[in-house]
């Protein structure tokens, strides 16, 4: 598990803030500040990749939607350049395809933004360490999508969830923390992130069209 | 991971393939599972599958149907070679064509036998068949030419007089109705597939297009003269007769399909209204995400009164379902909605956050009523006891059954040792989820919150 504090080997968590709502990033910096090291913030796609390509932090708050391309153009140019700076995604929105749309490319997380300070943190901390983070409301939407018959090639390394990560998964939604899920399936909470990360990466490289089609069909905006 | 199988590996090389398509559309590539266009089968591919008489045709190489580059492979010689030969076979009494179909018959498709070409899709093969458009069209002109003047010489016939005015006109239509770039072919694709309002608007359209009017017109306007010529017929009377009996039958035609052509224009100009007022909806959606969403998210997280807290969430809720919301196509409540109008009701009620989220959906009937009545009776009674500030409520709807989860992490009490009247509540629920042959458990320790845990079956659909 994390260490308690922002504290890694005597330097605080480098974060960096990218958001196009001013007012929302005055919020974050005050909440944050105290524990992490807030690096720097960026309100558009260009100026945000410049930004984390210059200051280097270990986890970037991204706001999904954004001018110029979204969150996702934010994690693609950055990742082109050093792919092991770490994305949790934080936005207003639960649309499906938003949240499937940026974890594909490669947020190790999502949240929304009327978390509370205390989870965000320990959230940011997670991602930071290389775990997923995972609400109720992304496990519901990775359920939906990963359910039904496959049409055509099924790859069950990347296509299907298994038992174990469909019963964690369903613990999640239902409302457990990651330690609850743990002592309620006898495992340990290390078998618990392994699980879900797992699922993160079945999740960014299934190819099951469903996926894809899954999050069309429920666009509506 | 632990292994990796020969699938994966046999994806991995695919998804290679798939980027290395131009950046455009890096995602989208990656997304779907599209086989990539520039993926032409080899023509290699089939060459050790021979039997008896049979060969492929080849699917990279042909001029009409691929059947003379087949017959060269086969036997190892220039296709041009075999092609010369069946021409010049054509021409000496059309036994060149009956040749050509022969082979055809014996031939198969490149990529079409399932048992052994399993891999390779049709759809891979379908971009290479459609390259040679143009070529294809005059080898096909000349294949029909050539069983034209077979069956002259044989003595199926009905006359010069009947046949060459014909095909001629044929001819005409077919240089007319030809799509000639893929793009016009891909939008008569969509156009026929959705109805067309009306087709001549297209055929107009562009400076192609009219090149191609005007050659098929006069190829058309060339038969019927051929036609009226070799009947001995071109007197103004005749021109006459003709002029009528066209009009006529445009005008009885209009008269049949003059309805079907109204309904399609009509059905044409909803579905332009719909898409603009889905663009409108889009950008104001757009509008107020940027927004009014964002004020109420700030509210919810600034140290605002709970009341006051509870109202933003509660309007954000309403208006992300409006915004995100998935209606059902005939306006109906669905299981997604009914749940998240039972988490709106509770929150308002009792000031608590109710976390509601829906695994898969349907339609509402009698049972699908049972337990989300039944989920709201629970989360009443979590907010209402528990003392806990968030509730959970977790449905999923199976082919045979929804089940629910209801939790508080609240104070949680002894089952064995509940105040009359918790007992009733449970048992209210408990006897709503047995008349509709369901059940409900109630697992709940003290300080350890409670989950009520509801299942009901559903009829297969």
């Amino acid at each position: 598990m994390s260490s308690a504090g922002g504290e890694v080997l005597g330097t605080r968590t480098r974060v960096f803030l990218v958001d196009d709502h001013r007012f929302f990033l005055s919020g974050l910096r005050a909440e944050l500040g105290a524990e992490f090291e807030i690096v720097g913030d960026g309100s558009d796609v260009d100026a945000s990749v410049e930004g984390i390509r210059r200051t280097g932090p270990d986890v970037v708050l991204l706001d999904v939607h954004l001018p110029g391309g979204g969150g996702r153009a934010v994690i693609e140019g950055v990742h082109r350049i050093n792919p092991e700076v770490r994305f949790l995604a934080l936005s207003v929105s639960d649309a499906a395809e938003d949240v499937i749309g940026v974890i594909r490319a490669g947020a190790r997380g999502y949240v929304t933004k009327t978390i509370s300070p205390a989870d965000l943190a320990s959230a940011i901390r997670r991602v930071r360490d290389g775990d997923a983070v995972f609400s109720p409301r992304l496990a519901g939407f990775v359920l939906d999508a990963f359910r039904g018959r496959l049409s055509g090639p099924v790859d069950p390394e990347l296509d299907q969830l298994t038992a174990r990560e469909q019963e964690v998964l369903r613990h999640i939604a239902r409302g457990y923390t990651y330690k609850e899920v743990a002592r309620r399936l006898h495992l340990s909470v290390k078998t618990v992130e392994t699980h879900v990360s797992s699922v993160l990466r079945k999740l960014q490289l299934s190819s099951r069209h469903e996926l894809t089609r899954w999050a069309t069909d429920r666009r509506l905006v | 991971m632990r292994h990796r199988g020969d699938h994966r590996w046999s994806r991995e090389g695919q998804r290679e393939t798939i980027g290395r398509q131009p950046p455009a559309l890096p995602r989208r590539g990656a997304i779907s599972r599209t086989p990539s266009p520039t993926r032409v089968p080899e023509r290699g591919d089939h060459r050790d599958r021979r039997d008896g008489l049979t060969f492929d045709r080849s699917g990279t190489n042909r001029v009409a149907a691929g059947v003379a580059a087949g017959i060269g492979e086969r036997l190892g010689i220039d296709p041009v070679l075999v092609r010369t030969a069946l021409v010049v076979l054509a021409l000496a009494g059309g036994a060149g064509v009956a040749l050509y179909l022969a082979g055809w018959a014996l031939s198969r498709e490149p990529g079409g036998d399932p048992a052994a070409g399993g891999r390779a899709a049709p759809a891979d093969a379908r971009p290479a068949r459609r390259e040679p458009a143009q070529r294809q069209l005059v080898a096909l002109g000349c294949v029909v030419l050539g069983s034209l003047l077979l069956f002259r010489e044989v003595g199926l016939w009905f006359g010069d007089a009947l046949v060459w005015p014909v095909a001629l006109g044929a001819a005409g239509f077919a240089v007319i109705w030809t799509r000639g770039d893929s793009a016009d072919r891909a939008r008569w694709a969509a156009v026929g597939s959705r109805f067309p309002g009306n087709p001549f608007d297209d055929l107009f359209t562009g400076r192609v297009s009219l090149a191609r009017v005007l050659l098929g017109g006069l190829l058309v306007g060339s038969g019927m003269g051929v036609f009226l010529l070799a009947n001995d017929a071109l007197t103004f009377a005749a021109v006459r007769n003709v002029v009528l009996a066209v009009v006529v039958t445009a005008a009885g035609l209009a008269v049949i399909l003059g309805p079907w052509m109204a309904r399609l224009a009509r059905q044409l100009a909803d579905e332009r209204r719909e898409r603009i007022r889905s663009e409108e909806r889009a950008e104001m959606a757009a509008h107020l995400h940027d927004s009014v969403l964002h004020t109420l998210a700030l509210i919810q997280r600034a140290d605002a009164p709970p009341e006051v807290a509870t109202l933003a969430r509660g309007q954000e809720r309403e208006l992300r379902a409006w915004l995100y919301g998935r209606t059902a196509p005939g306006g109906g409540e669905r299981l997604s909605t009914a749940v998240e109008a039972v988490a709106a009701r509770v929150e308002a009620l009792h000031n608590v956050v109710v976390d509601a989220v829906v695994v898969g959906d349907g339609p509402m009937d009698e049972r699908s009523w049972a337990i989300v009545h039944a989920c709201q009776e629970a989360a009443n009674n979590a907010a209402r006891h528990s003392g806990a500030q968030r509730v959970s409520v977790y449905v999923e709807a199976e082919p045979d059954a929804i089940t629910a989860f209801v939790r508080d992490q609240g104070k949680g009490f002894d089952p064995e040792a509940v105040p009359g009247d918790r007992r009733g509540i449970a048992e209210s629920i408990r006897g709503r989820m047995r008349r509709h042959g369901g059940t409900a458990v109630i697992a709940s320790e003290p300080g350890e919150g409670t989950e009520v845990h509801l299942r009901v079956p559903m009829e297969a659909a």
